[in-house]
């Protein structure tokens, strides 16, 4: 690390090296100021969780940019209500929402580039807002321009404790490179992310079952800034035992996997526990309205695992997985290969057969093709599993993030116990539990990121400048 | 030929393992033209895997844009993956195979044809001179330089045929029509698939930052390249069509077209054979993306925590040093050599038409002379072959 580093006395310091981190570094550094970003990771892995990401959900009237038709303020209001069923700060998701319309041709002037919506995805065509190359583009994109306007980014920069007096942030313990250093800064922004990779706050909170999770994200959230605001008297929000966890590919590694290893193919499947029994309705609705319930559903079962079973009929109604399905003649060997008991998974596939009706199947739509006389039902999609090769897939919870933060005002202010701190913001993950209080609406993470890292952003440099010219 | 067949495997395995990954996430599909082929798709066959690479123009958009390149387990690196299928479908499609690999490989073996065709040219020079004869041929008489350049031009033009041929049928190609080859020559005469999907450029030589400096380059080659063929061919025609021989005026079609076209090849050569320097050659063709293991018939494997992923885990290193023929051969010595002769056969014409009048011209005109020779003598396996080749996959994606 160079010395200029740890002598120079900072602007604006900021922690974190995702998306937020980024939009408060430009904003900071555009207003004039000197800006320092504390990424966690190394320049390889940067970026936090906006690496895996892929759009950024978007209020408009009008078609904007390659958004189709409108999408209004009552409308993304509504639908983030009905996924957090009403636990949100509405001021701060109204913020969120409105000034999102602005925040998209500044990403552009940025020069974050976006594209048509994905194959697969039509259905987010009007909503969201697809980065071209994914999340880890945009990253690029904000580091260039952070460079640009003459951020000061250091890798491998842990910070341990941030010293807070008088309600005033005024130095950090940091390790860089591995060696312990003292940086000084007139202000700072907290995007540093949850604390979903460090498994035993997760234990600790959710249970020993948390061990079998797998993380879908980087391994760099630890929330060691979090957890440090938090013991000298930060306020918090979020629920602090509950992590945002989805169904995923039960081979994905540790850490890391991301978007591919998601599974599509619940909705044409019969999900058995590792006993061999169905616990779950797997067609209660379309798959992008229900894989996110997914995750706690697996997690409530012995060992935190599930096998999708499905047939030859559907094994071409989904998208490709990363990893092959088990493949085998019959339900018994696929059951053998897969360590399901084979009394009970026969029994359950039989069951279920029986249960099935004649009736008009669409992949596509709710089509009413319920079973009978089966519990739990299957509401929709439900053809037997009867034609061969029959295919398995392991599920295991992916925890994306978690909801504990702290609080913050409409200017991204962290509250600390004697009311807002003086000149410490946060934005991102870090304070997402206030609009995000429980569930997940797609794309809506990065929009967090983006509106509050740029309020943080400016109002850490207003402050700096008022100090400037009273100086 | 066995040991080829299975190498050009190993790199189909590869490439096939990584396509797995990117069918799975589809972040990169705005880029070029490569991963809506690859997403209309759920599993690909040797031929499909064939289209892909030579349709890929190794733009490494989508390398920077990954979220699983190395250090991950992932191990992603699609434009190295196809780099080496393509180069290695060069080899399989164009005959004879060992020459081929000579050519690509090393730029050592285009400098020994290149000194050679030189050497060869002095050699006429000094034993055939006609005599009389005006311009060039008062040194080497017309009827010589076509006995030598037209069987040096038609027989390679041949092989590289055959060579389409035999692609066409591995990527199941249907029948041309006027509507394929017209937008495969758009997408060709713009280089739209170097456009980064919305004509921002690629990222060559400044990494994750996006630039057309290279597409420019390209096309001031292509274009050059193709100003002195046109150059040739009205020369030719004016000499057997019309009775006008050569030496002609500044003002003649050949020279317009011949000074033009020579100049955009020097500068467009000179151009990419430097931004080659900058480049990342991890990247491109050549050096090892995949280990095989010819005693056991598998690629060898990462460890992996996970036993369940060896259809995804990496089926190589890519970044360590390894022993062995294949793993340590690169295309990148081959390719710089190409370049510098592309653009050598335009700075030596140049060159001679600057000299006219000196006695600089037997010299000069035996070295472009010669240097034009070892050009096409080494056309069908040097890198001069990818313009065939992406011009067949553009016409076989205009047909998808």
């Amino acid at each position: 690390m160079d010395n200029n580093v740890s002598s120079t006395h900072w602007d604006i310091v900021i922690v974190g090296g995702g998306n937020a981190a980024l939009c408060a570094a430009i904003e900071g550094a555009s207003a004039g100021q000197r800006v320092l970003m504390l990424e966690s990771a190394p320049r390889v892995y940067r970026g936090g969780n906006s690496r895996h990401t892929r759009n950024f959900r978007c209020m408009h009237t009008g078609p904007l940019a390659h958004l189709t038709d409108d999408y209004g303020e009552a409308e993304y209001y509504d639908d983030l209500l009905r996924v957090t069923a009403g636990k949100t700060d509405e001021a701060l998701a109204r913020l969120a929402i409105r000034y999102s319309e602005d925040c998209l041709p500044w990403m552009q002037a940025q020069g974050v580039r976006f594209q048509p919506s994905l194959s697969g995805t039509l259905s987010l065509s009007r909503t969201n807002a697809f980065f071209l190359g994914g999340g880890k583009a945009l990253v690029n994109a904000y580091y260039n321009r952070a460079a640009d306007l003459g951020v000061e980014v250091l890798y491998d920069a842990e910070v341990t404790d941030i010293t807070l007096d008088n309600n005033r942030f005024e130095t950090l313990q940091a390790t860089v490179d591995g060696q312990s250093v003292t940086l000084r800064g007139r202000s700072i922004v907290l995007a540093s992310g949850g604390f979903q990779a460090d498994l035993d706050w997760l234990a600790r909170a959710w249970g020993p079952a948390a061990r079998n999770f797998l993380i879908r994200g980087t391994p760099y959230n630890r929330g060691v800034v979090l957890k440090n605001m938090l013991d000298q008297g930060a306020v918090s929000v979020g629920d602090p035992t509950q992590c945002h966890a989805v169904a995923i590919d039960g081979r994905a590694p540790q850490f890391d996997g991301g978007i591919v290893t998601r599974l599509d193919c619940v909705p044409f499947s019969v999900v058995v526990n590792r006993n061999g029994e169905r616990f779950y309705d797997e067609g209660e609705d379309v798959w992008p309205k229900r894989y996110a319930i997914w995750g706690r559903l697996v997690a409530a079962q012995p060992d935190q695992v599930a096998y999708v079973i499905i047939d030859a009929k559907s094994i071409d109604l989904f998208m490709p997985s990363l990893y092959p399905p088990t493949t085998a003649d019959s339900i018994a060997a696929l059951g053998a290969a897969m360590g399901i008991p084979l009394d009970t998974l026969t029994h359950t596939i039989t069951t279920f057969n029986a249960g099935c009706r004649d009736g008009d199947f669409f992949p596509t739509e709710l089509d009413g093709l319920a079973t009978e006389g089966v519990h739990p039902p299957k509401t929709n999609w439900a053809r037997p599993i009867d034609t061969p090769p029959f295919y398995g897939f392991s599920l295991k919870p992916g925890v994306t993030f978690t909801y504990l933060g702290l609080q913050v005002d409409q200017t991204a202010r962290v509250f600390g116990p004697n009311g807002p701190y003086d000149n410490v913001w946060a934005a991102g993950e870090i304070m997402a539990g206030s609009i995000l209080g429980q569930g997940y609406l797609a794309g809506f993470g990065m929009t967090i990121g983006t509106v509050f890292g740029r309020i943080a952003g400016q109002q850490a440099a207003a402050s700096v400048a008022t100090f400037h010219s009273n100086s | 030929m066995k040991e080829q067949t299975l190498q050009f495997n190993a790199s189909l395995a590869e490439a096939d393992r990584q396509l797995t990954v990117c069918n799975a996430c589809r972040y990169c599909e705005g880029f070029c033209a490569v991963f809506p082929a690859v997403h209309s798709q759920r599993a690909f066959a040797s031929g499909d895997i064939t289209q892909f690479a030579n349709l890929c123009h190794n733009c490494r958009g989508c390398y920077y844009a990954c979220q699983y390149t190395e250090p991950h387990e992932f191990a992603i690196n699609l434009p190295r993956a196809l780099a080496n299928v393509r180069t290695e479908s060069w080899q399989q499609f164009i005959l004879p195979s060992r020459v081929a690999g000579a050519f690509q490989y090393h730029g050592v073996a285009i400098a020994g044809v290149l000194v050679t065709t030189i050497a060869l040219l002095f050699y006429l020079l000094s034993q055939w001179t006609p005599g009389n004869g005006e311009g060039f041929y008062a040194y080497l008489s017309h009827t010589m330089m076509v006995l030598l350049f037209l069987p040096a031009f038609i027989v390679p033009l041949v092989v590289i045929a055959f060579g389409i041929r035999r692609y066409w049928q591995t990527v199941d190609g249907q029948a041309v029509r006027l509507t394929h080859l017209r937008k495969a020559l758009a997408d060709a005469a713009s280089l739209r698939n170097l456009g980064g999907g919305q004509q921002q450029g690629c990222n060559y030589e400044e990494k994750d930052r996006y630039t057309n400096t290279r597409r420019w380059y390209h096309q001031a080659t292509m274009y050059g390249f193709l100003l002195c063929f046109l150059s040739t061919s009205s020369a030719t025609v004016m000499h057997y069509g019309l009775g006008l021989e050569a030496p002609y005026a500044l003002l003649s079609l050949p020279k317009l077209l011949g000074i033009t076209g020579g100049f955009l090849l020097t500068v467009g050569c000179a151009g990419l054979a430097y931004l080659k320097t900058r480049a990342d050659p991890s990247l491109g063709a050549g050096a090892a993306s995949h280990r095989y293991d010819h005693s056991t018939g598998h690629n060898s494997d990462h460890s992996s925590e996970h036993s369940s992923n060896q259809a995804v885990g990496p089926s190589g290193n890519q970044t360590d040093d390894q022993t062995g023929d294949r793993s340590t051969r690169t295309v990148v010595g081959g390719e710089m050599a190409f370049v510098l002769l592309l653009g050598a056969t335009g700075l030596t014409g140049l060159l001679l038409y600057v000299a006219t009048g000196t006695t600089w011209v037997p010299t000069l005109l035996a070295i472009h002379l010669g240097t034009v020779l070892a050009f096409f003598i080494t056309m069908p396996y040097s890198k001069m072959v990818h313009g065939f080749f992406r011009l067949a996959a553009l016409v076989r994606d205009a047909q998808r």
